[in-house]
């Protein structure tokens, strides 16, 4: 259920995400999913690839500061209260939610999360019968 | 025109020669018989102080080094029993190892001597109100200037530096005639006298003693045309003795070296040989009257010329020029002094990041900026925005504690900083001097 995710260190300067967008392009590496946090000066940008340890390793070659990190993620229908629901569980159980962000799919919405303790909130939404993504579940969206 | 000590600043030189050669003799005892480190110098070079008996036979002593300071820190270097000393300085902007400077009660009058002459040859007198915009404190030059202002009967108004608004208030309440502080400082603070909505006619001001940094010919008209006044450089390192090393006089053609109590030569910082009179070169120091820190052929690292001609003013003196840079890596940023790899020495004790950086020095609105960037490690690079920041100001936080001074941190991308083949290129300074 646990789902890496690259992250990538970006000095927030234009070009740099084009870059990093063209050399995965390179490899026609497909992406799943894709968000930016940013500040005035930098910027992390996190990405959902199906193979993660190759995009990392061409990010690398090309002196990127590249990370796995690992996320979850759910798949709910694509209503704000839903969203509220998983989030709720998780705080219930005091399980911070470091970020997420999602995406619709159809009438669904996938939901990406990463929080303080993973496999507490795989656990605990699994208890509420929530739908749980794995990894190749993902990659097929 | 007024010259404060006139039977020395105006010596016949055959005169001060003998006077130099006097004094040297007595501060090469003092060290041997005193200062253990000084003594093994000389005897490793077979020198005792027999070995010397004339002014030019200085070239035959071991150099002193900044180094030396602080291998012998605090207090090794001193020659006399602490409680012969009445006061200690310490220089600015070092990771714990600062260079300490220790004053008899004679040194303090030596020094309030030199920067009475430094204050009247900028044409001060007893009329004048000094505002003293230097920081007090370890930094010898609020301490130097106010005690010379004192000295020739000045009215001394110590009001430290910052605090831009109160010092233009207290310049236009007091009717402060003359102003002490870095050259940087008094153009920032012409610009805000006129943003202030202050008049110039209301304020009172004449001239101003600038030093502590490098600055130009340039720099002095603009301070000059904006502030309507005459502009002094002054010169001084803390080892020597701080502020009133050397002054200009109004006639703005040289330094005048105190060279009965500091005693300059030129040398070439490779060969470390003695060049001829006019030639440019690193200015070496030997202290001839201090007692608590005498300096036997101290390097500054300032690089500059000297020459013996006889100034209009009347001052025999040897002059020095402006100083034309430095001899090594040392920047000088708003007063305080540092050294690149005083930094680097901060990070090297962080284990989140690898020293790989870049210093980039500029000068906006008159302030010296410091901006430094530092590669991220991609070891400690996890995907959290908060670690990352907190990483920032963890850097910035240890380079404002040990080096006294407030560093712009920017985290950069890895290989963002050029590496290049043994000596990187590690500060960019845009400063135009």
């Amino acid at each position: 259920m646990i789902i890496p995710q690259l992250s990538v260190f970006l000095e927030n300067k234009s070009g740099r995400l084009t870059e990093v967008l063209e050399v995965l392009g390179s490899e026609n590496i497909r992406i799943t999913a894709l968000s930016i946090a940013d500040t005035s000066e930098f910027g992390i940008l996190r990405l959902i690839v199906p193979d993660a340890e190759k995009a990392k390793k061409l990010l690398k070659v090309q002196h990127f500061t590249v990370n796995i990190s690992e996320v979850i993620s759910v798949s709910a229908p694509n209503e704000a209260k839903y969203y509220a629901k998983v989030l709720k569980i998780l705080s219930d159980l005091d399980i911070s939610v470091e970020y997420t962000y999602a995406f619709s799919h159809g009438s669904k919405s996938i939901i990406i999360l990463r929080c303080s303790n993973n496999e507490q909130a795989i656990g605990a939404l699994k208890d509420h019968e929530m739908e749980l993504l794995n990894a190749s579940e993902l990659y097929k969206i | 025109m007024e010259i404060w000590n006139r039977h020395f600043e105006c010596m016949d030189r055959s005169e001060l020669r003998k006077l130099q050669s006097e004094r040297l003799i007595e501060t090469v005892e003092r060290v041997y018989f005193n200062v253990p480190y000084y003594r093994h110098k000389m005897q490793e070079a077979g020198l005792g102080p027999e070995s010397i008996h004339t002014i030019d036979d200085l070239g035959r002593l071991p150099y002193t080094t900044k180094q030396d300071l602080r291998d012998n820190y605090p207090f090794g270097l001193f020659a006399v029993p602490m409680s012969e000393i009445v006061r200690i300085h310490a220089s600015s902007g070092t990771t714990g190892k600062s260079t300490v400077v220790g004053y008899t009660r004679n040194d303090i009058s030596t020094w309030s001597e030199v920067m009475a002459r430094t204050l009247t040859s900028a044409g001060a007198n007893r009329n004048d109100f000094i505002q003293i915009a230097y920081g007090y404190g370890l930094f010898t030059g609020g301490l130097g200037l106010h005690y010379g202002g004192e000295k020739i009967g000045a009215s001394v108004i110590p009001i430290s530096g910052g605090n831009t608004m109160r010092q233009i208030q207290i310049m236009h309440d007091f009717g402060s005639t003359m102003l002490a502080c870095t050259p940087s400082y008094a153009l920032y603070l012409a610009e805000a006298i006129q943003e202030s909505g202050i008049s110039r006619e209301e304020l009172k001001l004449r001239a101003g003693v600038f030093g502590a940094e490098p600055w130009t010919e340039n720099m002095r008209r603009e301070i000059e045309s904006k502030l309507k006044i005459k502009a002094i450089d002054i010169y001084g390192l803390s080892e020597v003795i701080g502020p009133g090393v050397a002054s200009e006089c109004i006639f703005q053609e040289g330094l005048h070296i105190n060279e009965d109590h500091f005693y300059p030569e030129i040398i070439d910082p490779e060969t470390l040989l003695v060049l001829p009179e006019g030639s440019v070169g690193e200015l070496v120091f030997t202290t001839l009257t201090k007692e608590g820190l005498p300096l036997i052929r101290y390097r500054t690292r300032d690089l500059t010329r000297l020459t013996r001609e006889k100034c209009r003013c009347g001052r025999t003196m040897v002059r020095m020029e402006k100083c034309l840079g430095r001899s090594d890596d040392m920047l000088i940023i708003r007063g305080v002094n540092l050294f690149p790899s005083q930094v680097e020495s901060v990070l090297l004790e962080m284990s989140e990041i690898k020293p790989h950086y870049l210093l980039i020095v500029d000068r906006i609105n008159n302030l010296d900026t410091l901006e430094l960037k530092v590669e991220v490690d991609e070891a400690f690079f996890l995907d959290k925005i908060s670690q990352l920041e907190t990483l920032r100001k963890k850097i910035q936080d240890n380079l404002e504690s040990s080096l006294g001074l407030g560093i712009k941190v920017t985290l950069v991308e890895p290989k963002m900083i050029e590496r290049s083949e043994g000596k990187s290129k590690r500060v960019i300074d845009k400063r135009k001097y």
